[in-house]
């Protein structure tokens, strides 16, 4: 599903990813830890070239992400996007935030969009809200939202960047409770987390990254219970 | 010494009241056209593309580094020379002062712009959406909301430099006042009252805007 070779970012004179090898196959949920800094979010985010590489490859579905003839606004209509800061539009209500990509991008009637925007509203447990303004939604709520409106454009894969890092503690559950939800439907996740429980209960495989490197990768038991490298042991020994 | 006198302003003040309402017209015409003008310009300062941003900036530099007077004197009397003909003070004065507002307009919606969440744009591309869709349908409404306050500056100044398009002999505001002071061999009254018709209006237009901005703020 996703191909990623000899990745490095740099960032000016800072190299943020020294050389990423990762695959992630179809149905898989991957997460991805490590310290701040380390580069977690500058991987996900040069899955859809919100950031671009400075070189190595992007693939997915076989599809080279930095081949000049790649239409980038097809692939990312295949490559939902959930962000720390949920990212709602402020100026839309919540069913508009969910609908406008699909009339505006896939040419879905306003009737259609509603209809597949109300069922997801349902699925994360906010049909009620649907003509509200992001301002009156608290932080869990708005993330369900956010997630809602990139699974309206039926993506293959969903990449979580740090999803419930911004949100109050008594919210989180909520929406790892929705992401949870999509993990058993077989959706493809990669997913930057601090959560330990979800990446120990929903993970299929953890990568652990730190200074732009993955440094080790396995299953949750793997790396949770029997961690090799001493790096990935003293940062679960930090935080767990 | 004479006594101030304003009856002799009366039998004019028709005049005056044309006049102000010219002046309103060619002042928000202007800004529209500034407006237009400056989203384009404003956009084209940001573009990734090195000539466009070049010329959009040379474009406001030149606006900005140039009396609007200088301006307005080379669009009336000065493009005819290779126009071959002259374009009636109405249609000048509007585009004149409108290229020029333009130019500041530029500078507002470049701010505007910046002063949305970065987020936004990357939310709407990864969505799938063209950096045209994005900015059409997610940047620009919101940057245009962070716009009002300065572009209603914007038509305030533009009202008062409105003034300026006397110089090309068209009758608004302050071309008023001239000629009543021909006319009655009193300049200093009709010119005090031109003076009270611009503030009221400028003071009137501040306090309307004062009122959007409360409105505006209230729904964020």
């Amino acid at each position: 599903m996703i191909e990623v070779r000899d990745l490095h970012k740099n960032f000016g004179k800072l190299e943020v990813l020294r050389g990423i090898d990762a695959k992630i196959e179809k149905g898989e949920v991957v997460v991805v830890i490590g310290p701040s800094g380390s580069g977690k979010s500058t991987f996900l985010r040069c899955l859809n070239l919100l950031e671009r590489p400075t070189r190595g490859e992007v693939k997915i579905e076989g599809k080279s992400l930095l081949d000049p003839s790649t239409d980038i606004n097809k692939i990312r209509q295949d490559v939902g996007m959930v962000f720390q800061h949920f990212n709602l539009f402020p100026h839309k209500t919540v069913i508009e935030n969910i609908t406008l990509a699909p009339i505006k991008v896939k040419g879905l009637s306003q009737n259609e969009a509603r209809e597949r925007a109300m069922e997801l509203l349902e699925r994360v447990g906010l049909a009620d809200k649907a003509e509200c303004f992001p301002a009156s939604l608290s932080g869990g709520q708005k993330q369900r939202v956010a997630i809602a409106r990139a699974l309206a454009m039926n993506p293959k894969v969903m990449l979580f960047d740090e999803p419930t890092s911004a949100l109050d503690p008594e919210m989180i559950k909520e929406v790892l409770d929705v992401m949870k939800d999509l993990a058993s439907d077989g959706m493809t996740m990669v997913v930057v987390t601090h959560e330990m429980r979800f990446a120990r209960e929903v993970g299929d495989r953890v990568l652990f990254m730190d200074e732009g490197k993955i440094l080790e990768e396995g299953t949750p038991e793997e790396i949770f219970e029997n961690p090799q490298n001493p790096r990935t042991k003293e940062f679960l020994s930090k935080i767990l | 010494m004479d006594k101030l006198n304003f009856s002799i302003v009366i039998p004019y003040i028709h005049l005056f009241f044309r006049g102000a309402l010219t002046a309103f017209e060619i002042t928000l015409l202007a800004v529209l056209i500034g407006i237009v003008i400056g989203t384009f310009m404003g956009m084209g300062k940001m573009s990734r593309i090195f000539v466009v941003r070049f010329l959009c900036s040379a474009y406001v530099e030149v606006i900005r580094g140039t009396p609007l007077l200088v301006q307005l004197l080379i669009f009336y009397f000065g493009l005819p020379q290779i126009l071959g003909f002259t374009i009636p003070e109405f249609p000048a004065a509007v585009l004149a002062l409108g290229i020029n507002s333009g130019g500041y307009v530029a500078e507002i919606v470049r701010g505007g712009i910046l002063a949305v969440d970065k987020g936004q744009m990357e939310a709407a591309r990864s969505l799938g959406m063209t950096y045209a869709q994005a900015m059409r349908y997610i940047i620009l409404p919101q940057a245009f909301k962070k716009m009002i306050p300065p572009l209603g500056n914007e038509f305030v100044t533009l009202l008062k430099n409105s003034s300026l398009a006397t110089t090309i002999g068209f009758p608004e505001l302050t071309r008023a006042a001239q000629i009543v002071a021909g006319n009655t061999y009193r300049p200093f009254e009709p010119y005090l009252t031109a003076a009270a018709f611009y503030f009221v209006m400028t003071v009137s237009f501040s306090w309307l805007m004062s009122i959007v901005e409360r409105r505006l703020a209230a729904s964020d």
